[in-house]
């Protein structure tokens, strides 16, 4: 896999040290599975993390306190089920016909000839992702071969992954595996290229919903 | 049981201290074969930082005490896990302990990818003396953090500590985003450099 576009530091600081929400963490993890180069940048984040979590001053306790807390780990692990042996980590080498690496092909229940499609319009196609924050929208889309993404008004981050194909805007060519971070200060306009439809993963701030009905219905209308 | 009183007896003598490489063999020790004297080594240095690490998040005592025991069994549970060539004792235990405090305080599932996934695409081939330099990262790393500028510095435990975002910090902090930005940027590409990649 030839991957140009990568994930930017803060992002992915902000999945190492744990504060990225399952959404856009989907995305992060689903690109690492493809990039060893921003799996070793990861790696190296997390080195700092335990550097700095090495370096945490402790308030002396008591020594009896310390024993105490020995004695109620020594009992947890006494009175613990056997728990099934964890295998050690083993690489597994790519194979030919397995698309959609985890974590995302339990999130879509297998690979993206599966998929149940629902239309978009002008022949583009999204499969909308449950995750736990409802303010973070998450989907696959497939674009047709030389058409633009529809619907391509968002406010705030947006993250895309091509799992399929590619598709190019003013930051350049995407093609499997690269990953695009846009806010809404980039004016962009993907558009998959011509060949072959583009699959790809896209992760965006959920458009703001309104309480008010009417403002609801004309939401579409306002473009907002 | 001769060697078990030797052991406990070079126990007591480095109970004070121990190096990484003393915490990796105990750490590969509970891994191997469920040695809980290694364990009570581990138990006994790192316990009292995970409380603490989770003490940062918010919470009481009893709480972090909790957690901490909760850290400790995944810890005993998953230490065969542990690659010496992947990254020190220190990482790996951090990585699990925000693991553990994700799920206990956000509740929310953080996806990660499997390296034993058929569509996973792995690294290229480790080299030999992977072992030897994982350790020696982890001594320059804490080198170069020490030599980071205080803005960069303070910047990064704070992310570590408290488990905060970027754009969150730039609130907290009073600081426009792209400044932000800009000293992650800064302390990471510093800290490769040290590291001797330009990854």
């Amino acid at each position: 896999m030839n991957i140009h576009h990568h994930i930017s530091d803060e992002l992915l600081f902000d999945y190492a040290n744990g504060a990225l929400e399952e959404g856009w963490s989907l995305a992060v993890a689903t690109h690492l599975a493809l990039c060893p180069s921003c799996r070793k940048r990861l790696a190296a984040m997390e080195a700092a993390g335990g550097a700095i979590f090495e370096a945490i001053e402790v308030e002396p306790a008591s020594a009896s306190k310390e024993d105490f807390s020995w004695e109620a780990m020594r009992a947890r692990i006494d009175n613990a089920a056997p728990v099934r042996e964890v295998p050690a980590a083993k690489v597994v080498s790519a194979r030919d016909g397995v698309l959609v690496p985890e974590p995302l092909r339990s999130y879509i229940g297998g690979d993206v000839d599966k998929v149940k499609w629902k239309p978009l319009g002008l022949g583009a196609y999204h499969y909308p992702i449950k995750t736990s924050d409802e303010d973070i929208s998450v989907r696959l889309l497939r674009i047709p071969a030389g058409k633009p993404v529809p619907e391509h008004t968002h406010g705030g981050r947006e993250l895309t992954l091509v799992l399929k194909g590619s598709f190019s805007d003013v930051s350049g060519r995407f093609g499997p595996g690269d990953f695009e971070e846009t806010d809404e200060t980039v004016d962009h306009q993907p558009i998959a290229d011509p060949g072959e439809d583009c699959i790809c993963l896209a992760v965006t701030d959920a458009p703001l919903k309104f309480k008010s009905r009417i403002v609801r219905m004309i939401q579409p209308l306002l473009g907002i | 049981m001769i060697s078990a009183k030797v052991r406990v007896r070079k126990l007591e003598k480095t109970v004070k201290e121990p190096d990484k490489e003393e915490l990796s063999a105990c750490l590969l020790a509970v891994g191997a074969r469920k040695d809980i004297q290694a364990f009570e080594v581990l138990f006994r240095h790192f316990g009292p930082k995970i409380r603490a690490f989770m003490l940062k998040r918010g919470g009481n005592r009893q709480q972090a005490e909790e957690l901490m025991q909760e850290t400790m069994m995944m810890i005993w549970n998953k230490a065969a896990l542990f690659d010496p060539a992947r990254g020190s004792v220190s990482s790996w235990i951090f990585t699990v302990a925000r693991n553990v405090r994700i799920d206990a305080f956000r509740k929310t599932n953080r996806p990660e990818f499997d390296p034993n996934d058929p569509a996973f695409v792995p690294d290229a081939e480790p080299a030999a003396d992977d072992v030897y330099q994982a350790g020696q990262e982890a001594d320059r790393l804490r080198g170069a953090l020490v030599k980071l500028p205080p803005e960069q510095a303070d910047l990064l435990r704070l992310s570590f500590y408290e488990e905060i975002s970027h754009s969150a910090i730039a609130e907290r902090m009073n600081l426009p985003l792209g400044t932000v930005k800009s000293r992650i940027r800064l302390a990471f590409s510093r800290l490769r450099e040290i590291l001797g990649d330009a990854a």
